[in-house]
């Protein structure tokens, strides 16, 4: 589960973000709602660790995110939360199963390849697995990023706008695997967006102002 | 997957620019190892070749020739003194001189020298029979091991000298066919390349050709008998016959009877052609010639010995030249062109180096948003610092090898050339002591061209990377 409290962060003294606090069960799902410019991106850093807030502080479990330093954060992070992004990135360098591989290296976890091929199937993708994630397609890239946010089973899922370049069909199908795989590793799910589309898959939501 | 694979994937995901940088790194690590190559075995053989020789002595000319040509037989010889000249140093008993080797040149066999000397020169080289026995009579020749492994010479075979050093069938003689009856074990020094004779049969193979008083018996040499004193002045080196004029032949004769074999000698220059001329023999020839002696002193600090050069130098008609001093010279020589070669080679692995330094960076600008995927993946500032170097010592050790393997290359394609022009064997694939140094000098060229990208890489800032991506 996640959990925030007072998270406050400044960028300068004219721009600052206050952000409500957010709660997240396990196999429970969040949708957070907000236009462009309220800081979503910025929540979603701070979220996922990799921005560090001038105030408050992110709980996983019982683990406070900010009190963890340097490389303990970042192995912390690859092994607990699974990030989804709006245009899917990837080692160019390497095949689609090898960046599953690259995941569960990079967050310290042991090779397997079992579960990567699982994950690939489940996600339709056993077909792609050699090829290059620039020769695949959105629809393609967008399910391996999933693949990629599963494979090391964390406790959360963070999604930063998963859907905005999709078209509805790709979007409701993106979603539903979103939900079904985290439940099926019990993660929370948090989904940032400005997709209003989303609202109606999402029982729980916070709007951003 | 580990970084390393990682790191290599990286690399021949971007074909062109791994390509420009291992061309430019072979070329200056290969041009390196080649200069290491030739320069290890050139002093390699040149020290081997010293074989404690203290001092040449042949007739004026330049010291280095005298040198090359006497211990390296890579030159022409620089002419040849009388035997009455070099009588003090050949003399046995001499106070200074420990050993002494008379030198006798001119001819060759399909570019491999033949020396006509005696076993002193055995002694000199350590060198040893193999097959076979020491030259003993006339036209008897006992070969270098490489001299028989190249021309494929074996006991019993025979071969006609050329004049001068080159294979040239033109300028063979046609008197004088040698028979091999020894063969010498391989020594590692120069006498392996070299056909040796008694100094008789050097002197032979000249008097037919120049001495229009005896006549044609090629196929006869065996067991004629002639006194050889009577044919002075010829010149082994053969290059100006132009002194030798026949009147003085005809003046020695005397009154021979040139047109029969049936020399009438007379007196104490007679001679027996059966066993080998021994030391006192060969002095007993004073109008003789022979080209250079080389020099073993008994003490080489001795002050009378530190002395005897500069005393040849200036009171006599010889030239001594010291081979230390000569060599030592000639490596100066050499050393201009070998450091312009090597400033060149270096210029290139620096070349190579910003290469790496370019592409790496260029990569990293394309790759910051996969860098910063690492780090959320939970991999930490010091894994991409890792992988940066890590690329940069890959396209090291493959430019190492590759380099490597270019400089053996190219030195066994150019052994041939070399051997024929030298006689001497290059050898690749050989190993010259600092194949260490270069590889540990060529990774941390590499690591060093890798350093300011991967330091960028280390302070990847993922927030502004993902938030830009």
């Amino acid at each position: 589960m996640i959990k925030t409290s007072n998270i406050i962060h400044k960028f300068s003294d004219s721009v600052s973000f206050e952000f409500p606090d957010i709660i997240c069960e396990q196999e429970k799902t969040l949708l957070v709602l907000g236009q462009s410019g309220v800081g979503k991106t910025t929540l979603l850093h701070i979220l996922a660790g990799i921005l560090k807030p001038t105030s408050g502080d992110v709980f996983i479990g019982n683990t406070p995110l900010y009190g963890l330093k340097g490389h303990k954060l970042d192995k912390f992070r690859g092994k607990n939360i699974g990030l989804v992004f709006q245009k899917p990135h990837f080692v160019q360098s390497v095949t689609a199963e090898e960046n599953l591989f690259l995941a569960q290296k990079m967050a310290g976890q042991p090779l397997d390849k079992k579960l990567s091929a699982e994950l690939l199937d489940a996600l339709n993708l056993n077909h792609r697995k050699t090829a290059k994630t620039y020769e695949m397609s959105q629809g393609e890239q967008q399910r391996l990023s999933i693949a990629r946010a599963l494979i090391n089973k964390p406790r959360l899922i963070l999604a930063d706008e998963p859907t905005s370049a999709l078209d509805d069909k790709n979007c409701e199908e993106v979603i539903k695997l979103l939900e079904q795989h985290s439940e099926n590793v019990k993660a929370a799910l948090v989904v940032v967006t400005h997709d209003n589309r989303l609202k109606d898959f999402f029982s729980n939501n916070i709007e951003l102002h | 997957m580990s970084l390393l694979k990682l790191a290599w994937k990286n690399i021949i995901h971007n074909p062109l620019s791994l390509l420009l940088n291992l061309i430019l790194l072979t070329l200056g690590i290969g041009l390196i190892n080649f200069i290491l190559l030739v320069n290890h075995q050139l002093k390699d053989k040149f020290d081997k070749n010293l074989a404690e020789i203290d001092l040449v002595i042949g007739a004026k000319g330049s010291p280095l020739q005298l040198i090359l040509s006497s211990m390296y037989h890579i030159d022409a010889p620089t002419g040849n003194m009388s035997i009455k000249e070099a009588k003090p140093f050949l003399r046995e008993g001499h106070p200074l001189i420990k050993r002494s080797v008379p030198l006798s040149m001119g001819d060759s066999y399909k570019g491999y020298r033949i020396i006509g000397t005696d076993y002193s020169i055995l002694e000199l080289y350590d060198a040893s029979i193999k097959n076979g026995k020491k030259w003993q009579h006339i036209y008897e020749a006992t070969i270098g091991a490489s001299v028989a492994s190249d021309l494929g010479l074996t006991l019993g075979s025979t071969f006609k000298s050329s004049h001068g050093f080159n294979d040239d069938e033109d300028l063979e003689h046609e008197h004088g066919t040698f028979t091999v009856v020894g063969i010498l074990n391989e020594t590692g020094s120069v006498i392996d390349q070299l056909i040796l004779c008694n100094t008789e049969s050097v002197w032979d193979v000249h008097n037919h050709d120049h001495g229009a008083s005896i006549s044609a018996d090629a196929d006869d040499n065996s067991d004629h008998d002639h006194s050889h004193d009577d044919h002075s002045g010829h010149d082994h080196d053969g290059h100006d016959h132009s002194e030798h004029d026949h009147s003085e032949h005809d003046h020695d004769h005397g009154d021979h009877d040139h047109d029969g074999h049936d020399h009438d000698h007379d007196g104490t220059t007679v001679h027996d052609h059966t066993s080998d001329m021994s030391r006192s023999h060969l002095l007993e020839h004073e109008d003789q010639e022979i080209t250079s002696i080389l020099i073993q002193y008994k003490s080489k600090t001795n002050f009378q010995a530190l002395s005897m050069p500069r005393n040849i130098n200036q009171n006599t008609d010889l030239q001594a030249a010291a081979p230390a001093y000569e060599i030592n010279r000639l490596y100066d020589m050499m050393g201009t062109g070998t450091k312009a070669l090597q400033l060149i080679a270096y210029l290139i692995a620096i070349v190579s180096a910003i290469s790496i330094f370019v592409s790496l960076l260029n990569s990293l600008k394309q790759r910051k948003y996969e860098l910063s995927l690492l780090r959320v993946l939970g991999g930490n500032s010091k894994s991409l610092f890792s992988l940066i170097l890590l690329e940069g010592f890959i396209m090291a050790i493959l430019g190492y090898l590759l380099g490597m393997f270019l400089s053996n290359l190219a030195l066994s394609g150019l052994t041939n050339n070399l051997s024929e022009k030298y006689n001497y064997q290059f050898e690749s694939w050989i190993m010259h002591g600092l194949e260490i140094k270069l590889l540990a000098a060529t990774i941390l060229l590499g690591l060093i061209a890798a350093l300011i990208p991967a330091i960028l890489a280390y302070k990847t800032d993922i927030h502004k990377n993902l938030s830009h991506g």
